[in-house]
């Protein structure tokens, strides 16, 4: 069977890879809301999986959607603790836009 | 143009609208919304890339889980209004200028990389059908999988700890 | 065995310092002035039986503790060198040291302080001896600085007075002025022969190497300006008489029988040297001259009875440089000795006097003690007698051997040091006549309290008197045993014994006149004519002059303090402001940069998130673009 990298190119995912992890981060710094925030890093997560899939591709090697399995893991454990977290905060503050969450100020 | 690439760029296409409009969309549903189109549309990556384990997990775990998450979180806090306030312009300014900046750094970084070696490997071996991948993740692979499960058992508790809430003392 | 002997010898005092520093106030006072005693005492005992030995003997010992300093071809060695010199040097210190202690017991039981000041006196002789025995430059340097501090801290050991402060510093400061010269003298000695031992600079001096003569006098004059300061010539002399501030027991032990000697032991021990060097003897024989006719002429109308003692001492020291200078070594430490004695008892009279009187020092309230205090007053008779150059008391002897000497030289400093006998003689009978003679002019009180001193004071006062009565008798013009026993040091027959001829015996009558013109003046004076001096408002012209010194202190302080204070208040208001400004300029950016830093820290999350995102961006473009 025919790499199919040998049709599309790596160079064209490692620019679609970037473009959406500069999009994520454009959206943690752009946005107030902080469940857009946590979205935000869902897609620069994502990018980074998917690069990581097309160069197990590459290089026809498993690891990179090992690592990958893990990498979802570990989002899911995340976003599951980080939106308990956020409605704690909701709970005490009444809102979540994160410039309210101001009270470390040094 | 072969399928494949125009697969690929059609792929790509609803990925970065959708990426995109997750961030400029004023209600909260609808950024969920299109994060599961983009979500969807990576999983469709994944098809084109032949792996269709990862597919289905990534399809299950963040459409199926994660979102479910986002979305009742938006619901219990009731968000479904507008009605968010802008930051500051040199804010939104200064957002756009380091996504810009970010950008090309990275891509002059991967322009400026060693030329890509034009020759894919294409042995026609299985390296990836879930039956490797199965092999790869409980042999070399153990020790982080059994983390990962402790992981995702702490998680659980964690998020059900956080979120329990308070008894009144006064009572 | 002579080496732990000689261990004993010099750290008995010590050890009587540390009991007295560490114990003292808890041993009670007179078990602390009992030890400080004791511990002198032993060093003496030590001293007699190396002096029997060597008497026998005439071998030097050299004892070396360890190598100190040895680098290439310069070693030096903690050593001591006990020989004729050394061991004669130190019974009079030993010996009189123990009387002094023996004296301070009674004299100093009012005071709260007593074991401290044993425990200076016990350290003050330990540097002494240090500085006696020491068998190079280097470990008589170390005695040197010693006695200084000491000297320091006894003269200002009522410490609650502001003026014994002052005294004292000026007295350390005026030394260590002296000392650089010692200093640089020793450095000459030492980067042109290799060496600073006593016994070998001699044997490599004498050999007269090729060595460039200038540097040998530039050398022999640096040592002599150490001489200087430590015994009180012009022009480093100021000290001396303020030095009275101190206790009468520091007075007698340091500033006239032991101290102040040190300069004239370290020109005897380095004797080959200023032998090479026959302009700089001169220059040491006119100061010392010059010195001993200032100084009378000073001492003739003090009116505080230690400051006239004290201006003696200056000229008596004046005379014994003048017999250094006319290279008369054994004449000059033979008037070191008997002066000792003499003036030593003088000054422990005063003590004993002032003791009686309750702290008064001025003559003008002092007179008709003679009936009061009988023993004070015989003894200190035959020590001024002593110091008049009367036959046949010791001064006579050691006074016109140097006067000989002198002669022999250049008669004009015969001149000079003759007026200054006659001007001792007269300043001294002085003091004897306004403090014994007539009626008392103190206070009612005053009069009913006198009393003889105890027995602790008048002991050592009586053994002094004898000796200054017979001390002559180790150096008679015709059969000195002190010039035999010293010989081994100086080199061979360069002066012969004095044939006692017409001139040498017109010379000792002219002494001897001079002294009792001197007498007979102060007599006429004093008792016939019942002339008092007349107190500090009265006094003018000439007298006035002579009363303030020359004025010699003022100048010194428009010459030397005066621009010196201005220059470190410059330093104080302008280097050090700068400087400050500098160090805490320091701690100010650190402020400045933590001021601001704090305002990073402003809790907002957004603003954190970009700060994530320069950073990796900042990182990512060092780490991958800077290097294109």
């Amino acid at each position: 069977m025919q790499n199919v990298l040998e049709q599309i190119g790596i160079q064209n995912y490692i620019f679609l890879s970037t473009i959406l992890f500069c999009i994520g981060i454009f959206g943690v710094l752009y946005r107030r809301n902080a469940i857009i925030v946590f979205m935000s890093i869902e897609i620069m997560l994502n990018a980074v999986n998917l690069l990581f899939v097309a160069f197990s591709t590459y290089h026809q090697d498993a690891q990179g959607q090992v690592f990958v399995f893990f990498s979802m893991a570990v989002a899911a454990a995340e976003v599951a603790v980080g939106l308990a977290i956020l409605v704690s905060v909701f709970r005490n503050l009444g809102s979540i836009d994160i410039a309210k969450l101001k009270k470390l100020k040094g | 143009m072969s399928t494949v690439l125009i697969i690929f760029f059609v792929l790509s296409a609803i990925t970065l609208a959708s990426a995109f409009l997750t961030i400029y969309s004023k209600n909260p549903i609808h950024s969920a919304i299109y994060l599961v189109i983009c979500f969807f549309s990576i999983a469709g990556h994944y098809l084109l890339l032949n792996a269709q384990f990862l597919a289905i997990v990534h399809i299950i775990v963040y459409s199926g889980a994660i979102m479910i998450l986002f979305l009742f979180t938006i619901m219990l806090m009731n968000l479904n209004k507008e009605d968010e306030v802008h930051k500051p312009r040199v804010t939104r300014l200064g957002a756009i200028v380091l996504f810009t900046l970010m950008c090309a750094i990275l891509i002059s970084i991967f322009i400026n990389s060693k030329p890509i070696s034009d020759i894919y490997d294409n042995s026609g071996e299985d390296y990836q059908s879930i039956k490797v991948l199965g092999k790869v993740l409980l042999n070399e692979y153990m020790v982080p999988f059994e983390f990962a499960s402790v992981l995702l058992l702490v998680a659980m508790i964690g998020t059900v700890l956080l979120s329990k809430k308070e008894e009144n003392k006064t009572k | 065995m002579d080496t732990s002997l000689a261990l004993v010898l010099l750290l008995a005092p010590f050890v009587g310092f540390l009991i007295n520093v560490f114990f003292g106030k808890s041993l009670g006072k007179s078990v602390s002035g009992f030890i400080g005693t004791l511990s002198v005492f032993v060093s003496f005992a030590v001293t007699l039986y190396f002096f029997l030995n060597i008497s026998q003997t005439a071998q030097p010992i050299r004892i070396s503790l360890f190598d100190w300093i040895s680098i290439s071809k310069f070693k030096v060695d903690f050593g001591f060198l006990l020989d004729q010199l050394s061991i004669l040097w130190l019974l009079f210190v030993t010996g009189i040291g123990s009387l002094i202690h023996l004296y301070s017991i009674s004299y100093m039981h009012d005071d709260d302080n007593m074991h401290k000041f044993f425990a200076y006196l016990n350290l003050f002789v330990f540097f002494m001896i240090s500085l006696v025995l020491g068998s190079n430059l280097l470990v008589m340097f170390i005695g040197w600085e010693g006695v200084g501090l000491c000297s320091y801290l006894l003269i200002g050991f009522w410490y609650k007075n502001q003026e014994y402060n002052d005294a004292a510093k000026k007295a350390f400061i005026m030394n260590r002025i002296g000392d650089l010269g010692l200093l640089v003298g020793i450095f000459i000695l030492g980067s042109l022969y290799s060496t600073v031992d006593f016994t070998s600079l001699k044997t490599v001096i004498s050999a007269g190497n090729n060595v460039d003569p200038y540097w040998l006098s530039a050398a022999a004059l640096a040592l002599f300006i150490g001489a200087c300061g430590k015994s009180a010539q012009i022009p480093l002399y100021t000290w001396l008489p303020d030095a009275m501030a101190g206790p009468t027991p520091v007075s007698a032990l340091i500033h006239a029988a032991t101290m102040v000697t040190a300069g004239i032991f370290m020109i005897t021990r380095l004797n080959f040297l200023f032998d090479l060097t026959p302009e700089i003897q001169n220059i040491i024989a006119i100061i010392g001259a010059v010195t001993a006719l200032v100084a009378a002429t000073i001492g003739l109308v003090q009116n505080d009875i230690k400051k006239v003692l004290a201006y003696s001492t200056v000229s008596q020291l004046g005379l014994m440089f003048l017999a250094l200078g006319t290279g008369a070594y054994e004449i000059a430490v033979f008037h070191v000795i008997t002066h000792a004695f003499f003036k030593a008892c003088l000054f422990l009279g005063s003590g004993s006097v002032i003791h009686a009187l309750h702290g008064e020092q001025d003559m003008r309230k002092m007179g008709g003690l003679r009936k009061a205090m009988p023993v004070t007053f015989w003894t200190m008779m035959i020590s001024s007698l002593a110091i008049s150059g009367i036959f046949p008391f010791a001064g006579f002897w050691s006074k016109d051997e140097i006067l000989l000497s002198a002669f022999e030289y250049n008669p004009v400093l015969w001149v000079v040091g003759s007026v200054a006998s006659i001007m001792t003689a007269f300043y001294m009978f002085r003091l004897m006549f306004l403090t014994f003679s007539k009626e008392f002019r103190g206070t009612e009180e005053q009069k009913h309290h006198l009393h003889e001193s105890p027995a602790l004071i008048t002991f050592p006062l009586i053994v002094l008197a004898l000796l200054a009565a017979v001390g002559g008798l180790i150096s008679l013009p015709t059969n000195s045993w002190l010039n035999g026993y010293l010989a081994p040091l100086f080199p061979a027959v360069e002066h012969e014994e004095h044939h006692l001829g017409t001139t040498e015996y017109t010379l000792m009558a002219i002494a001897l006149a001079g002294g009792l013109i001197g007498i007979a003046i102060a007599f006429i004076k004093y008792i016939k004519q019942s002339q008092l001096p007349q107190q500090d408002s009265e006094i003018t012209g000439l007298t006035k002059v002579l009363y303030n010194k020359y004025y010699v202190d003022e100048i010194y302080d428009a010459l030397f303090v005066k621009p010196i204070n201005v220059l470190s208040r410059f330093f104080r208001d302008y280097i050090e402001t700068a400087l400050s400004a500098v160090v805490f300029g320091f701690a100010k950016v650190t402020n400045e940069v933590g001021y601001y830093g704090k305002k990073m820290q402003n809790g907002s999350i957004g603003f954190y998130l970009f700060a994530f995102v320069f950073g990796v961006c900042a990182i990512i473009s060092y780490l991958f673009l800077a290097h294109q």
